[in-house]
């Protein structure tokens, strides 16, 4: 053993116990993610391996029922089995609709943070300060603001139907497209903000040298502008898109009780369904593609590092 | 997209045919009070072949000429011709013009080689075509076996490289350069200096270069325009610049130069003494008037230090230079003036401070300007 206070062990003591140091700081949110996050993602876990009890909770009796259950179904009369299609119509509207959120919020909010990122520098902060006020308010109040709007009688409709536009009130409330309008209502400043951030670091001299190499305007977006603030257009996607996927209240109001997505069809099990085994296998479903979808940004902007 | 003409126009070669020309071209910026004319009823015409230096300091519209030339800016005023034709509406992606730019603006998620393809590219030109001359250009440029690296990876003169061929590439009618040198160091400087020479002999393109360096300007150039205000004072090759400047801020700006304030005196024939508080001198009488304020401008390299005729001064220091040794000395009457002797192989020791000498200046030489 070398003897004790060489500069190397005196280092390698420093080092220790400096990472010693940073691991306490650490601990109490460590802590706080492992009870308040991890203990009740495992009990969710094991609870999809069990029996449903009879009037909830559940019956401590392994079984991977409730993870078939979710694709598969048993006929009441004949007992054979068949593919749960409407389970599956229930997924498809959620990611159908989350993927519309995505695109229509990428439409929406690239403009509106390429008009703030080329604002003079004083009046970036004012515009961002607008972007966030809705974040004030509850997102049930903004849902229910939204419903104001698009219902019957609501002051879409009233306008409409007082200009002669149309004869007869259009449905809107209570139909997918009314969760498509909540839905992007409510999360277009998480796709304009990572936007903003992207665009503010864009160096408009490339735009300048692409149009000055023959590119139209149109090349100069494809070719220049947008593999450059792709990391941010990917962070808003992935911002919209999970959320999006397990959005409850805005599908919950504005879709009625028919056009339900997976965060009401998961509620619906732990409550009037009385299946808590199928909710949370559903629970661990929803998380396993959202994991994906986080994994696939991982390893795309992870790509995008050593020269972006 | 309708590409480009690139091909330059047939025709006999008479007088220097003209490859892009602002007439009377002015920008501003801004409205009412807050009005900037960047760029005041400017008009140059800039010949094929040439490499014409746009010279000034920062904020002398140097820039802005380039950028209306380039279609970045559209004037609001006058307009701008390429080969004779008016070009002011069309956008940047429709004129036969590269720039380089001062911060090169190399594209980040593109290989050197993804660069220089570009403009060939959004051209519509064939794969193997675009291939052989983005091949042509990286051997013109000397960076062979750096095409597939990433621009990040390059050292600040390479990148230089790489705007070069990048804006060299799509053979434009007339290359335009933003102060492409002001980022290297002195050494590197100098050797692109002598590149980009070569390059634009080479290629025979139409070099519009803008630089606030009056040494690479008087280096490079075949034609230089100095600028000040958003105007042109003065138009001309290097050398009649430097000894024939037009004005006091095109003389102060070039080189050093002794200023002194004087009055027309005595017109003899084709000669004119100019009376000055030290004494008199006699210049060339073309366009002088009798009574007229003027300044006369002198560069250091001009004056002569003597004995026994000349205006009588007083040595007041030196400065040592290495090639040559700046001479102060303050004339009778006041006014400061400076000689550049250059040094001898035995390095004579200077004239020490408050030696009594004469001053004269080399006959031809002392430029009257009109105030």
């Amino acid at each position: 053993m070398p003897p004790a206070g060489t500069p190397a062990t005196t280092e390698a003591t420093i080092e220790a116990g400096r990472i010693r140091r940073n691991w306490l700081l650490a601990a109490p949110a460590l802590a706080l993610l492992l009870i308040g996050a991890s203990g009740p993602l495992l009990i969710v876990l094991v609870y999809s391996f069990l029996e449903p009890g009879d009037y909830s909770g559940v019956i401590w009796k392994f079984t991977p029922r409730a993870w078939f259950e979710i694709f598969l179904k048993r006929d009441i009369f004949d007992g054979t089995l068949g593919v749960a299609d409407a389970h599956l119509t229930i997924f498809w509207r959620s990611v159908r609709l989350s993927l519309l959120t995505t695109l229509i919020t990428i439409l929406l909010g690239f403009p509106t943070a390429w008009f703030i990122a080329t604002r003079p520098r004083s009046q970036r902060a004012l515009w961002l300060f607008l972007i966030t006020i809705p974040f004030w308010t509850n997102l049930l109040i903004r849902t229910f603001a939204i419903m104001e709007v698009i219902r019957n009688q609501g002051v879409l409709n009233t306008v409409l139907l007082q200009a002669g536009l149309i004869a007869e009130p259009i449905q809107i409330l209570y139909t997918d497209t009314a969760v498509l309008i909540g839905m992007t209502y409510v999360y277009l400043p998480l796709m304009v903000l990572p936007l903003y951030a992207a665009i503010d670091r864009f160096d408009f001299r490339l735009a300048e040298a692409g149009y000055d190499l023959y590119a139209s305007r149109l090349q100069v977006l494809r070719r220049v502008i947008l593999p450059l603030v792709r990391p941010g257009l990917i962070a808003g996607s992935i911002l919209v898109f999970v959320p999006s996927l397990g959005a409850y209240v805005t599908p919950r109001v504005l879709g009625g009780g028919k056009n339900m997505m997976i965060g009401n069809f998961i509620e619906l099990q732990f409550g009037q369904g009385r299946n808590w085994p199928l909710g949370a296998a559903l629970s661990m479903l929803l998380l396993l593609i959202v994991m994906a979808a986080l994994l696939v940004y991982v390893r795309v902007s992870g790509r995008e590092n050593p020269h972006g | 997209m309708v590409p480009p003409s690139l091909q330059p126009a047939a025709g006999p070669s008479e007088t220097p045919r003209i490859a892009v020309e602002a007439r009377n071209a002015s920008k501003a910026f801004g409205q009412g009070d807050a009005l900037t004319r960047a760029l005041d009823d400017v008009s140059v015409a800039i010949r094929k072949g040439e490499f014409f230096t746009l010279l000034g300091p920062s904020g002398c519209g140097k820039t802005t000429l380039l950028r209306l030339i380039a279609g970045f800016d559209t004037p609001t005023g006058g307009s701008i011709l390429l080969n004779g034709r008016d070009i002011t509406a069309d956008p940047p992606n429709r004129r036969p013009v590269n720039t380089v730019f001062q911060s090169y603006a190399l594209f980040p998620h593109l290989t050197v080689l993804q660069n220089i393809r570009f403009g060939l590219d959004m051209l519509g030109r064939k794969r193997a075509e675009a291939d052989a001359r983005a091949a042509e250009m990286l051997a013109l440029v000397r960076l062979e076996g750096f095409a597939s690296r990433r621009t990040a990876q390059l050292s600040g003169g390479q990148q230089q490289r790489v705007a070069l061929a990048r804006a060299l590439a799509p053979e434009p009618e007339v290359l335009l350069l933003d102060e492409p040198l002001s980022a290297l160091d002195l050494k590197l400087r100098k050797e692109m200096q002598r590149e980009l020479k070569r390059l634009q002999r080479e290629t025979g393109i139409t070099f519009v270069f803008v630089t606030h360096d009056q040494e690479e300007a008087l280096t490079m150039s075949d034609r230089i325009g100095v600028m000040q205000g958003g105007r042109i004072l003065q138009i001309g090759p290097p050398r009649e610049i430097y000894n024939q400047p037009a004005n006091r801020f095109v003389a102060d700006f070039i080189g050093e130069t002794n200023f002194l304030d004087g009055e027309v005196g005595a017109i003899a024939g084709d000669t004119a003494t100019i009376e000055l508080a030290a004494g008199s001198v006699t210049v060339r009488s073309a366009g002088l008037d009798r009574g007229q304020k003027v300044t006369l401008a002198i560069r250091p390299e001009q004056v002569r230090i003597g004995e026994a005729e000349g205006l009588p001064a007083v040595v007041t220091g030196n400065v040592y230079f290495g090639t040559d040794t700046h001479c102060h000395l303050e004339l009778s009457g006041g006014a400061g003036v400076v000689a550049r002797l250059q040094s001898a192989a035995d390095d004579a020791t200077p004239l020490g401070e408050g030696t009594a000498v004469r001053v004269s200046f080399t006959p031809g030489s002392v430029q009257v300007l009109a105030d």
